[in-house]
């Protein structure tokens, strides 16, 4: 039996009267993309801040390669090896995809307390910033305005920063949204090409990717895990297509 | 916090563009004008420059919190003021012949710059740490209004210890000294100060192109995505606060000095409003948008004032103008959108 | 140091307490509904002053001049909301506190041009002149007693139009949500204007009834405004509730520690360090305790948003 990569356990959030999470515990394994699917408003964004640091949680842990990190912050998780990209790309838009890595390979070197050497002039960290972005499929595209950028591509760039922190485990909301079908397939491809590596918690709308990546589906309905299996599995539970296929369709 | 799309990141050094052909363009004329006038023996147009050199080491200061780092702080009062009791202080108990203190060690006066100087800015990075611990815990209009506030309580403080003359303020009978060099000749002040301006921008701009300055600039611009990448926002943001503040506080001290008098309105809350002004007309990130946005401020005030005493009526109008006509402030104006790399 | 004195101190504190509260109600609403922060809101308490001034200077009627003060410093306020507040709500916050700057310079020289730099005096009128007896203070004067009901009177009223008027209904909409408004076709443009003067004649009302008991001159309003922010950053901006409690806090904290700090001080020190050491500390002493607050609540005691 393989080691948990990461591990959710027991996590309970309330927001006054509303339970937004309700004793959520799950895992992520080497070398696995385990999915967590939900109708809007199951709690999926409230969980996933917990996960990420954003949101303490009431009770509960979370555990990254076995070491408890619930009461660490965002940045001291990134740190520990928890990669994130989100649903609305968070980078600072006015420079360019380069300079977004860059700070990402400058935190996995150590302390960003430097005050003299110049980034500009240092090739090492520039280089590495390049060869990440070429990495997720940017080349070319290293020395462009992130605000220039399309949303495909910056959600790259994100994969990009992330995969700088060299990472233990990725943490991808909703990656395949506001991409093209071209897109899709080409970050689809990607995923699988970088699962041995990494394993990927993936939190998705697109039904088709999610059926066709995950190892693992996790069904999120009302701040609560109803059910957890295979593929087929979650295919077949009349469970989910009522709570949450039965919705969609 | 999030400072304009438009904060634009320092231009390091000189470039064949037109941002810096302004920067070198205001740089020799500020230059220039008090080495013509104390030749012709009008130190009135000398101490005039150094109140701009002064002012824009001010505004040089809170451009790195707020052009850096997008901290708006509305408190640098505090700093400038705190810069300007360390001369005062140090020049009373060395003209007094007293001590600042007795427990639980001995410290006396001192009528020496340089010392005044480190003391002045070391004294202002304690207080900005604490200030800053206390304000960055929170974000956009708390931060302004607790910046504020704390510059208040400092502000009141003053006037209300009688030791350092409370609300007249303190007088410095003879300027502080350089070892042997003659400080009290406007042209050897204005030099001083001249060339702490450039050093202040040389620091600013050395900084902001560091490991550290990206990482304070993207505190500007996507808080989010800092923590993301795995560093610590709060502590970047404190000391880029402190540095801000260190700066700033110089200035103070020097402004003391070329008045020979500091008092409560060093700390008044007109003048954090005033450094700001520095910085915004001449335009928010630009590393000498601050010597621009002096020079304006204090000709406006020099010579609108000359003409009517209800100057600060036009200062209003043109500060309200340039807030919702031309923002990027003169350099702005003169050099459009900066550019990124 | 007698029970009365304590009473009576007590009752001052709130006093100053209330009429902080008539600026920080302003401050607060302006920031909860349009996400302003308005440093010129010291200038239109300073216009309350003076118009009231300048109305019962005119008209001989301290009541003329407290309803010229209102109807002047909101009109003030709608007319800056009109040409220049409007364009600043889609700003960041270092435009919004320039402009308004910029606003306080032009209206503090345009007054001074006007009325000159010599304070004015208002009289108060002969009917609220005198004391009363309150239980524990035998002697209380009238006019600040008059201006606790007035401030009172202002905070039940704002109560009532905020929770049970057609007004107050879309205030609160505009607060938690702008989008729903303009979806709901309230006509946005004059629901901000409205509010705006709303809050400026609060602030003007605040200046008469202070001008009354201080002078009225030019940046009067600039201490209390500052106050008035540290009331909001207390108790949480947008928080009307935190901004009454904050006031009352600060107005009590303020004024209870002036007198009583150097009175406690002497326990420990000699007499005239005593009062000195404890005149600075007690100017201090609110801004140490917003200090300790935030330090436990970062975004004050009721944050709205939250």
């Amino acid at each position: 039996m393989t080691k948990p990569v990461l591990q959710v356990k027991g996590l309970h959030k309330s927001f006054g009267a509303l339970q937004a999470t309700k004793n959520v515990s799950l895992d992520l394994k080497p070398n696995e993309i385990h999915a967590l699917i939900g109708p809007n408003g199951a709690g999926k964004s409230t969980l996933i801040g917990q996960i990420a640091g954003w949101i303490t949680p009431d009770s509960g842990s979370i555990i990254l390669d076995g070491e408890d990190v619930t009461g660490e912050t965002v940045a001291s998780r990134s740190q520990k090896g928890l990669g994130r990209s989100f649903q609305v790309s968070s980078l600072a838009m006015e420079v360019s995809a380069r300079r977004n890595v860059m700070l990402s390979v400058q935190a996995s070197q150590g302390s960003s307390f430097r005050f003299w050497g110049q980034i500009k002039s240092d090739r090492d960290l520039r280089e590495t910033a390049g060869h990440w972005l070429v990495k997720v499929g940017l080349s070319g595209r290293e020395d462009v305005a992130v605000s220039e950028l399309s949303h495909g591509e910056r959600r790259q760039v994100e994969v990009a920063c992330a995969l700088a922190l060299k990472p233990k485990a990725l943490l991808l909301d909703e990656p395949m949204a506001g991409l093209g079908p071209t897109g899709s397939v080409q970050l689809t491809e990607f995923l699988e090409e970088i699962r041995p590596e990494i394993p990927i918690l993936l939190i998705e709308h697109d039904m088709d990717a999610v059926f066709r990546l995950a190892d693992r589906i996790t069904v999120l309905v009302g701040g609560a895990a109803i059910l957890s299996g295979s593929v087929d599995e979650i295919r077949a539970s009349a469970l989910v297509r009522e709570a949450y296929l039965g919705e969609e369709a | 916090m999030q400072v304009t799309d438009t904060a634009p990141k320092p231009v390091t050094g000189f470039k064949f563009n037109r941002e810096g052909a302004t920067n070198v363009a205001v740089m020799a004329v500020l230059l220039a004008l008090p080495l013509w006038a104390s030749s012709v023996g009008e130190d009135y147009y000398v101490n005039l420059a150094s109140l701009i050199t002064i002012f824009a080491i001010a505004g040089v200061g809170l451009n790195f919190a707020i052009g850096q780092g997008g901290m708006v702080s509305f408190g640098h009062a505090a700093f400038f003021g705190i810069g300007g009791y360390t001369a005062g202080i140090a020049a009373f108990h060395s003209f007094e012949e007293t001590l600042f203190m007795s427990v639980p060690f001995a410290i006396s006066g001192t009528n020496q710059m340089l010392i005044i100087w480190v003391v002045a800015m070391a004294l202002c990075g304690l207080a900005a740490l604490a200030i800053g611990a206390i304000s960055l815990r929170t974000e956009g209009v708390y931060f302004i209004m607790i910046t504020l506030a704390f510059a208040q309580m400092i502000y009141y403080f003053a006037i209300s210890w009688p030791t350092y003359g409370g609300e007249d303020g303190l007088s410095i009978y003879l300027r502080n000294q350089i070892g042997a060099v003659d400080t009290d000749h406007a042209l050897t002040f204005f030099l001083i100060c001249f060339g702490l301006l450039l050093a202040a921008i040389f620091v600013s701009a050395r900084l902001s192109g560091s490991r550290f300055g990206a990482a304070l600039g993207t505190a500007r611009m996507n808080e989010t995505r800092l923590a993301t990448s795995g560093i610590n926002p709060f502590p970047i943001k404190l000391t880029g606060f402190i540095i801000s503040a260190m700066i700033t506080g110089l200035a103070g001290a020097l402004f003391a000095e070329l008045n020979g008098f500091v008092g409560p309105s060093m700390l008044s809350w007109h003048r954090s409003g005033e450094i700001m002004v520095f910085v915004i007309l001449g335009g928010v990130g630009r590393l000498y948008g601050p010597v621009i946005g002096a020079s304006l401020f204090v000709l406006l005030e020099t010579y609108i004032g000359e003409w009517t005493e209800h100057w600060q009526l036009l200062l209003g109008f043109a500060l309200l103008g340039v807030v919702l006509f031309a923002r990027g402030g003169v350099m702005g104006l003169i050099a459009g959108r900066a550019r990124h790399d | 140091m007698t029970a009365a004195l304590i009473f009576e101190q007590i009752i001052n504190g709130l006093q100053f307490g209330l009429t902080l509260f008539l600026m920080a109600a302003g401050l607060t609403l302006v920031f909860g509904v349009m996400g302003l922060i308005n440093l010129a809101h010291g200038s239109l308490y300073m216009v309350g002053a003076f118009c009231c001034a300048w109305v019962t200077q005119q008209t001989g009627s301290f009541w003329l001049g407290l309803g010229g003060g209102v109807i002047g410093a909101a009109a003030a306020g709608a007319l800056i909301e009109a040409l220049v507040i409007r364009r600043l709500y889609d700003r960041d916050h270092l435009d919004q506190v320039l402009a308004t700057f910029a606003l306080i310079l032009i209206f503090s020289e345009g007054t001074r041009m006007v009325f000159g730099s010599m304070p004015l005096y208002l009289n108060i009128p002969n009917a609220l002149t005198g004391t009363v007896a309150l239980p524990g203070v035998e002697a209380y004067p009238l006019y600040r007693l008059f201006i606790i009901l007035a401030a009172i009177a202002v905070a039940l009223l704002l109560y009532a139009l905020i929770s049970k008027t057609r007004l107050g209904m879309r205030i609160r909409a505009g607060e938690s949500d702008r989008e729903m408004i303009a979806a709901l076709g309230v006509d946005i443009k004059t629901l901000y204007t409205i509010v705006f003067a709303l809050g400026a004649a609060i602030a003007g009302l605040s200046g008469a009834l202070v001008g009354a008991l201080r002078s009225v001159q030019v940046g009067m309003g600039e201490p209390v405004l500052i106050l008035a922010f540290v009331v909001i950053v207390i108790g949480g901006i947008g928080s009307i509730k935190g901004a009454l409690i904050g006031s009352i806090l600060i107005g009590l904290v303020d004024t209870l520690g002036r007198i009583f700090l150097p009175v406690i001080l002497k326990f420990f020190m000699e007499n005239s360090s005593a009062n000195s050491v404890g005149a600075a500390l007690s100017s201090m002493l609110i801004y140490l305790m917003m200090a300790g607050i935030l330090a436990v609540k970062p975004k004050g005691l009721f944050n709205a948003s939250n």
